[in-house]
């Protein structure tokens, strides 16, 4: 059997486990589809993160992307897992405690605000939206190259192309268990997704080590891989490796590490997950399992793209870019699905010319194939790609739909809305969302990565200032933060369209507007958004009267795992005081 | 549940000051080990690899995670220490409010 026969074979077992999954996880009130009934341990939980988390960027773009720019892709790998650091220490555990159904239900109370709630929901909506575009784009890919030829005579039948056909059976999927299951389908799925995804990441990953260094240990390879990569890549005359700052100035790599770390304390589908754990002992202990669920994989990518760099330059080496085209099976696959242009090489093409025909988000999916690992590997795969796309694509579901649903209809619009009512229009918000959704994946805007880098610009500007001053400082008050937040995510947004502008337009508009902001880069600008949040939120907060009493003893709660009695509270608030 | 030995007050300041430590420690080994002086550092050799580059691709990672797990570890202790840890079942739940 072939890698077509083998891809459908592994997409086939995992659909069915999703919706077995989701018929069995059927929730019957607001509080399971928005939380899971708060009773998600906290293991199976730090799973559910991981999968919520790790995305098509996470598992499709991101070793592609450190392969192609070496040192300077470590952005990715430390912004993708040092945020956790924030969350765990500084929103987990209090937000938790806090214990509503979203974020924008925080900030409400936090700030005594309608309004503080309608722009955070807003904002939840636009992060989210800016982030699910990426994760169809992926499942587009994914569907494209392993299951194309099975699903082209299809796609000619009712005239339309093979990704529109992949992005819709993706979103029906997805469709299928966050509308019956909400957050407890969702929850449950994203574990078995996550065990598909690593399994999928990690066997090619450990074939490769071994074959290449003879330990199987991807981590303990690196050390015998790097002094090779780093002399092949002189001798073709390419940049160091493992040299820092080649791609990126110092201040775009500290920027966008840092812009993606806040981003992540702050995007809601992640904050949500806390929410649906025991208690705030199970919110500190689903932090640590997350890490090490999401470090698994992300200690393994930069090894995976070494390897990947490795057989590339090694195959150049040998054949030049001519030999590759002609003789090489995954680059003449992948010229196939549109993701390698190979048709201009020639003996004359250099290293630099070959390695640009190349789409940085093939090389997960190509490494297998790259490494001639078999057919039911390179399936596998694919369908660990699926997972990581779809998994991420639901969790973000559940934000669209308490957005819309939960705090715009039934905290705004309708506060008399019955349970039933609210339950009913929270599975009417997932349908559209996955509309919307859909189309974005159709259309995709600009390459999977870099589109999901931009939510976390958004979310960093938008939320982690605003959530950090409302736990930490009780003086914080509304008018502050909802001028915080605005000014934030409109600077960002503005910035990123002024700089991406001839990506966005597709072209239509040539140039960008400008090219960086004081030197920081459209991925890296939220830190300035962040920036101008806090300094907003704190001196408007300074100049305006201090948040009621009731907000205040809020605050104070929120502080201690157990609920304090009113005794307690009010001697908690003297003692701080005093 | 055991008698407090700590008060709130002193409860939440350690808090505060272990976060501060702990969020110390992510500053250093993140942004100044892994990108401030990432150049200079992988003159360093660590198992084959350049000091700088193993710290930025997977040492920080390492760091991380060993950073939550002391955090977690040592609120767990300090909430019951203060007599604060929740008794099963005894957090605020969604929905309350609605």
């Amino acid at each position: 059997m072939g890698i077509l026969g083998w891809t459908a074979v592994w997409v086939v077992i995992t659909f069915s486990i999703y919706i077995g999954i989701a018929i069995w996880s059927r929730v019957a009130d607001t509080r399971g589809f928005y939380v899971a009934s708060q009773g998600v341990p906290a293991v199976a939980n730090g799973m559910a993160v991981g999968a919520d988390w790790m995305s098509a960027a996470s598992f499709i773009s991101l070793a592609g992307i450190v392969s192609f720019i070496g040192f300077d892709g470590s952005v990715y790998l430390m912004g993708w897992t040092g945020g956790y650091v924030l969350l765990a220490l500084l929103l987990a555990p209090y937000l938790r405690k806090f214990g509503e159904y979203t974020v924008p239900d925080f900030v409400a109370r936090r700030y005594y605000s309608k309004t503080a709630r309608v722009v955070a929901a807003v904002a939840a909506l636009f992060v989210s939206f800016t982030y699910v575009a990426g994760q169809m784009r992926g499942v587009g890919v994914v569907f494209s190259r392993f299951l194309g030829d099975f699903l082209a005579p299809f796609a000619t039948a009712i005239g339309v192309e093979v990704v529109t056909i992949g992005v819709t059976i993706g979103m029906i999927i997805v469709a299928l268990y966050a509308v019956l299951g909400g957050m407890k389908g969702v929850t449950w799925t994203q574990v078995a997704q996550y065990c598909v995804l690593i399994i999928a990441y990690l066997i090619p990953a450990v074939a490769i080590a071994a074959e290449l260094t003879g330990n199987p240990i991807p981590q303990g390879a690196i050390g015998d891989v790097v002094p090779v990569l780093n002399q092949l890549s002189a001798d073709l005359g390419l940049d160091m490796y493992t040299g820092p700052f080649s791609n990126l100035s110092m201040l775009n790599v500290f920027c966008i590490t840092f812009v993606l770390m806040a981003g992540t304390a702050g995007l809601p589908h992640v904050i949500v997950r806390f929410y649906t754990v025991k208690t705030v002992r199970d919110a500190r202990w689903s932090a640590f399992w997350a890490i090490v669920f999401i470090g698994i994989l992300y200690t393994v990518a930069p090894a995976i793209a070494m390897f990947s760099r490795l057989e590339i330059l090694q195959s150049f080496n040998e054949l030049g870019a001519q030999g590759m085209a002609q003789q090489l099976g995954w680059v003449q696959n992948w010229t196939q699905a549109g993701l390698i242009e190979s048709s201009g090489w020639t003996a004359d093409t250099t290293v630099q010319q070959m390695l640009g025909g190349i789409d940085r988000d093939i090389i997960v999916l190509a490494t297998p194939e790259l490494a001639g690992l078999s057919a039911w590997v390179v399936g596998l795969v694919a369908a660990g790609g699926l997972a990581a796309a779809l998994s991420t694509a639901s969790g973000l579901m559940i934000v669209i739909s308490s957005s819309l649903a939960h705090d715009i209809y039934g905290e705004v619009i309708n506060p008399d809305a019955s349970e039933q009512k609210r339950l009913r229009v929270g599975r009417q918000a997932i349908f559209v969302g996955v509309i919307v959704a859909g189309l974005a994946g159709i259309y995709p805007p600009g390459f999977v990565a870099e589109v999901v880098a931009f939510a976390f610009g958004l979310a960093a500007a938008s939320f982690f200032p605003i959530l950090v001053l409302g736990i930490f400082w009780k003086r914080c008050n509304r008018q502050g933060a909802v001028a915080g937040m605005i000014a934030g995510l409109t600077f960002t947004f503005v910035m990123i369209v002024l700089m991406r502008i001839h990506i966005i337009t597709r072209g239509a508009i040539a140039e960008p507007f400008i090219d960086s902001f004081l030197g920081i880069n459209a991925q890296g600008i939220g830190i300035i958004g962040m920036l101008i949040n806090f300094a907003l939120t704190i001196g408007i907060s300074l100049n305006t009267p201090a948040p009621p009493q009731k907000v205040q003893d809020l605050v104070e709660q929120v502080r201690y795992p157990r609920e304090l009695t009113p005794d307690e509270l009010k001697e908690a608030v003297a003692e701080a005081r005093g | 549940m055991s008698e407090p030995t700590i008060d709130r007050v002193t409860y939440w300041r350690t808090q505060i000051r272990r976060t501060a430590i702990l969020l110390g420690v992510w500053f250093v080994v993140g942004f100044v080990l892994s990108i401030f002086l990432a150049e200079p550092l992988n003159s360093f050799s660590f198992g084959g690899v350049p000091f700088g580059f193993w710290m930025a691709q997977q040492g920080s990672i390492f760091v991380f995670v060993s950073l939550i797990l002391i955090y977690t570890l040592a609120s767990n202790q300090l909430d019951r220490e203060a007599g604060v840890e929740e008794a099963e079942g005894s957090t605020s739940s969604a929905g309350q409010g609605h």
